[in-house]
């Protein structure tokens, strides 16, 4: 392909493409994303192709892997247009059908349609179906429409044409006040305006400065920044040309940690084709406009997430934060003023410069603008990745998208921000979304990790879980962090394991204080948080732990024991055969008993006794009865003894 | 791994010492692990101290300075498959290789790493083993997986 040299050209070439594609021209969209190629897209995608070839309809059936689309729970999904009908759960086997009923006949398969549980109703249509419906999907609807190893798809929707905008059109100064109208707030975590940012950066008297794509998304249960840029690399590099542009800048990085590697290859692909057709490297478009783009992976380690360390690993040393007394979008990268925004952000940009700042602020709330991307995961029957205007409540997102909680099971909480954000429990589910009421609540908007928790989760191991994942993270440079939250760690331990003692929550809340206060990063200063959060919601968990040696969701491992209700009981022997450390004794006819002495209190035994009997019985902050007398334990089954 | 190999990873990142680490991840995912003789190498080459290159080995989680098992166990602890009940697949998987998280076994059979959201959360609690992920895992289910092996 040759080099597009002027934004003519660029119009032209897109016109050309849009002629070469009929839009009646079937097309078979396929998720590709991590989770649905973990539940097997690769195979479907293979049997598509194989099948397509066998029936000679290679030439009329397009069929591609895509990006992201967010329902994971209902993987491999795949998109067939122009119809968008969607079918979720397709295996392999399911190929032959598809492409004889639908491509052929036009009929769709009903066994592959959405089902709601609640009705049994069916849903055809793609944007029919609930989980999409209450969504307002600016970013990632795009995903499915997209092959992210071509360029095509991404100019096919009207790709590039803000960068086009912008160098033709609109000086430095301009960009700089649409997107500081927009009120663009980044979506990493802290939610520091975008714009003034960047005006920071361009008012700095250096030189050279940089542009930074943070792509370092460490939050464990978050993977919205890895979805687009698996699944539309092209969009964030668009931004991050508006912003370098804006701000002067030519030279720019995609920090990306090194366990996405799919991340790592589309972005990488990406670069090359951008390259190659003139978005990058000298010139660009024909405008003079210079800038060129690297990728960095990062080696592991979530304290590169912060902006400081982020940079300092860039520079091939260990990610260690440093003190932001100057902040780094005025010295930053190589002491060279650097603007790092977060693959999201940066995502965002190309919209407001085509829609304008008008169209962007409509959605959202006072002080929280646009849209945003939430991994909703946890216990929560619909899992994936959801954008929604900001100012939507915590349960519209919980319950009428995410589809509540499954099982019959009751919501307790939902954790947002990840290690440094807080539970949210019920009472505050009328919560509007934005970063400041978030904050408010002591929790935070994070980079958009959504857990959901349900009555059998413990909120002292949840906070338990946090500070052991910071306390492996933090990087030791400042003691209130490395060594305050291994105190905080061990007493949390305790408590979890019956060993709690009264004055633990002072001594608690007393170090968290202090790392809050005298740590160097984001990562010390908000650690605290989830410890904090499920205190202030939850203390009677606390209570229970310390006082009674209870735990009132029966998680916490030592506190519990498993049971095995002799009435109850059929001796079915499912439990007694699936027990991994063989503790349960008993047989045919025979009533089972769990060992204490060898059980390791796996659950294995609860999960499998068939719920008409639910014989086994978890135990807490009670004494176990003793095991009944051998003698008894024969059942007499009165059918059988006819 | 032979330092020739070492001399072009070095050389295709232009012999920078700001490209350390991606030299270095690129020996990890071709050797799976970062022998002595390489770190010296790089230390010549790139003209960087030595007690930072083990400083920056042992500070990132990529990196391993022991060899590694034939199958490499990926534990996903994310918070997702934690709520799901992840720990109680780490008891299981401890119990049956009998090596804890970062260790290698002595027969080199097994490299056990637990990692912080493999993001596939919707088939959570997720192992990963060779690569090939396995989703809505229990304590028995792990067991076969692992007893396969």
């Amino acid at each position: 392909m040759a080099r597009i040299n002027s934004p003519e050209e660029l119009e032209q070439f897109r016109k050309e493409l849009l002629s070469t594609r009929d839009p009646s021209t079937p097309c078979i969209s396929v998720c590709a994303g991590a989770g649905c190629l973990a539940s097997g897209a690769a195979e479907v995608i293979a049997a598509f192709r194989t099948e397509l070839e066998t029936q000679g309809l290679t030439a009329r059936v397009q069929i591609k892997g895509t990006g992201c689309p967010g329902f994971c729970e209902r993987g491999p999904v795949v998109v067939i247009y122009p119809e968008e009908i969607c079918y979720l759960q397709v295996k392999p086997e399911d190929v032959p059908e598809i492409i004889s009923q639908t491509i052929k006949e036009k009929k769709v398969v009903e066994r592959l349609l959405y089902v709601e549980p609640s009705t049994g109703e069916k849903t055809t249509y793609e944007s029919d179906i609930p989980f999409y419906k209450h969504q307002k999907r600016h970013i990632i609807g795009s995903n499915i429409k997209i092959d992210p190893k071509t360029i095509d798809d991404y100019l096919f929707i009207g790709g590039y044409s803000a960068l086009a905008k912008v160098l033709f059109g609109m000086t430095p100064e301009a960009v700089l006040e649409e997107v500081k109208k927009s009120n663009l707030r980044g979506r990493g975590g802290g939610g520091f305006p975008a714009g003034r940012k960047w005006e920071g950066s361009r008012d700095a008297p250096e030189e050279i400065k940089y542009v930074i794509v943070n792509a370092d998304e460490g939050d464990p249960g978050a993977f919205m920044d890895r979805a687009l840029l698996e699944g539309n690399p092209h969009s964030i590099l668009e931004g991050l040309i508006i912003g370098a542009y804006a701000i002067g800048s030519h030279e720019g990085y995609v920090y990306v940690r090194q366990e996405y590697p799919l991340a790592v290859e589309n972005i990488t692909l990406a670069i090359e084709r951008a390259e190659a057709y003139g978005f990058l490297g000298k010139d660009i478009l024909g405008s003079g406009f210079d800038f060129t783009v690297m990728v960095h992976q990062g080696a592991g380690a979530f304290v590169c997430g912060e902006s400081t360390a982020l940079m300092t690993a860039l520079e091939g040393r260990p990610g260690e934060p440093r003190p932001k007394y100057i902040r780094s979008n005025v010295k930053g990268l190589w002491d060279r003023p650097s603007v790092l925004n977060n693959v999201e952000t940066w995502a965002n940009v190309p919209l407001i410069i085509n829609r304008g700042a008008d169209w962007f602020t409509q959605f959202g709330t006072e002080g929280s603008k646009g849209t945003k991307i939430f991994s909703l995961v946890g216990k929560i029957a619909n899992t994936g990745l959801v954008e929604v205007p900001m100012g939507i409540t915590l349960r519209d997102i919980i319950h009428k998208i995410g589809g509540g909680i499954p099982g019959g099971k009751k919501f307790k909480a939902v954790q947002t921000g990840g290690p440094s954000g807080g539970c949210i429990p019920e009472s505050l589910l009328d919560l509007e979304v934005g970063f400041d009421e978030l904050s408010k609540v002591g929790s935070m908007m994070g980079s958009g990790g959504m857990i959901v928790m349900d009555e059998d989760t413990c909120m002292v191991d949840v906070a338990r879980y946090f500070l052991n994942f910071l306390t492996d993270e933090s990087c030791g440079k400042c003691v209130p962090c490395r060594e305050g939250m291994r105190q905080m760690l061990k007493v949390l331990t305790n408590i979890t394991q019956g060993k709690g003692k009264a004055g633990d929550i002072e001594l608690l809340q007393e170090l968290s204080e202090v790392a809050k206060d005298a740590s160097l990063c984001a990562l010390g200063q908000s650690a605290p948080n989830p410890f904090l959060s499920t205190l202030q919601y939850f203390r009677d968990e606390y209570e229970a732990h310390i006082q009674e040696r209870r735990c009132p969701a029966l998680s916490c491992k030592e506190l519990i024991s498993f049971y095995i209700d002799p009435l109850k009981c059929t001796a079915c022997m499912i439990c007694l055969r699936q027990c991994p450390s063989d503790a349960i004794i008993g047989g045919k006819r025979q009533v089972h008993v769990v060992v204490q002495e060898k059980c390791t209190k796996c659950g294995t035994c609860f999960d499998a006794c068939p719920s008409r009997f639910g014989a086994v019985m978890k135990l807490s902050g009670e004494p176990v009865p003793p095991p009944i007398p051998e003698e008894d334990r024969m059942i007499a089954r009165e059918s059988k003894q006819k | 791994m032979e330092n020739g190999r070492v001399d072009q990873i070095i050389d295709k990142h232009h012999c920078e010492a700001s490209s350390l680490i991606q030299v270095l991840l690129e020996i990890q995912s071709e050797n799976h692990w970062l022998p002595t003789a390489a770190l010296k190498r790089i230390s010549e080459r790139l003209q960087v101290p030595l007690t930072r290159i083990q400083h920056i080995a042992t500070f990132y989680k990529a990196f391993s300075l022991v060899p590694k098992g034939r199958h490499e166990i990926h534990l996903c602890m994310g918070t997702a498959c934690h709520v799901r009940g992840a720990p109680r697949l780490l008891d299981t998987i401890q119990d049956l290789i009998g090596i804890k998280p970062g260790e290698t076994d002595l027969d080199l059979k097994f490299s056990l790493e637990t990692v912080n959201c493999l993001g596939c959360c919707a088939l959570g609690p997720v192992m990963e083993v060779d690569g090939k992920a396995h989703g809505k895992m229990g304590p028995a289910m792990t067991a076969d997986v692992l007893k396969k092996l």
